[in-house]
């Protein structure tokens, strides 16, 4: 009997070991994982493109975290870092592109939509009001002025 | 008015219908008419070295590879096909493939490089953007990247991109 409980204490134990197992190697140096993690949070996983190349596992990921890693040893600031990964997969790898010509559409589309928005309900309130303003001729005036003073009718 | 509203709509579906037509996976690549990054790599089962400025004066395509990758062996076929013709040099950069798996693979499936280049901790592939492997280069006589294939070459993109523009780039 005491040797079946402690099997099973055993086994119940089993996945608590494989888990530590399976755990990423832990950060040798925690100020170059911190900014490691806040420049790849800008950063687009190109393999898996929602995601960020701080929350991505897919292995070119973790290749290009080793290469900043690197380079943040390496003393380098965070634009030359950015630029590092601008010049070999292009602006799109930034969350936060540029605003340039290829990207004025990108930046300025959402107010330019904003814009239209407006102008198109701009236009629609002109219209009603034109459709609801009415013209009085001079015997209709007479006949409302009539009504709201004597409240009979002429 | 109404009308109006109804053509702006149809040319917002348009637009979208046109954006569910584009591949999304293929970024365009910063480095079409830049230079090809320099490395120098081993030879895969030689003991011999190689670098890009080698190739100086010639129009050749690198071809990034690995025995991982399954839609390398959909365009293997392809390779093959274009190295029979020996129209230019082929060269392979095989990308992150442990052991002796590209060996193997070339044993199996036919080798049509001129020689394959070994980038087993993938630090070249960063230098040249890749991120989709199989990737191909279409490199000029002054080492100028001219074009990239993100994906498989297929025998129709052979025919009617890579061919064409080796043919302008050599003359």
């Amino acid at each position: 009997m005491k040797r079946l409980v402690c099997l099973l204490a055993a086994l119940l134990l089993l996945p608590l070991g494989l888990q530590a197992r399976e755990a990423p190697p832990v950060a040798t140096d925690e100020k170059v994982e911190q900014r490691l993690n806040a420049i790849a949070e800008e950063l687009r996983c190109l393999v898996c493109q929602n995601e960020s190349l701080a929350a991505s596992r897919a292995d070119l990921a973790m290749d290009l975290k080793r290469e900043v890693r690197e380079m943040i040893k390496a003393g380098k600031t965070d634009a030359e870092i950015r630029d590092f990964m601008v010049k070999r997969y292009g602006d799109f790898v930034l969350y936060r592109p540029p605003l340039k010509e290829s990207t004025l559409l990108l930046w300025l589309g959402p107010f330019a939509l904003l814009v239209a928005g407006f102008a198109v309900l701009a236009l629609f309130v002109r219209r009603r009001r034109a459709a609801q303003a009415i013209t009085l001729t001079a015997e209709d005036e007479r006949r409302a002025e009539a009504l709201l003073k004597g409240g009979e009718r002429p | 008015m109404r009308i109006g509203l109804i053509i702006a709509f149809l040319a917002l579906v348009a637009l979208l219908a046109i954006g569910l037509t584009r591949n999304p996976r293929e970024v365009p690549s910063p480095l079409v008419g830049k230079p090809a990054p320099a490395f120098e790599l081993p030879r895969l089962g030689q003991e011999a070295r190689f670098s890009p400025a080698e190739m100086r004066g010639k129009v050749w395509l690198l071809n990034v590879w690995a025995s991982w990758c399954v839609s390398c062996r959909d365009e293997h076929p392809v390779l093959v096909d274009f190295a029979k013709s020996k129209r230019v040099p082929l060269i392979g950069l095989n990308y992150k493939d442990p052991g002796d798996d590209a060996m193997k693979w070339l044993a199996r499936f036919g080798d049509p490089y001129d020689f394959s280049v070994v980038d087993a901790n993938g630090r070249i592939g960063i230098d040249y953007g890749v991120y989709g492997v199989p990737e191909t280069y279409l490199i000029d006589r002054a080492g100028v990247i001219r074009y990239k294939q993100i994906g498989p070459v297929t025998p129709e993109l052979m025919a009617q991109k890579i061919l064409p523009l080796i043919q302008e780039l050599e003359r």
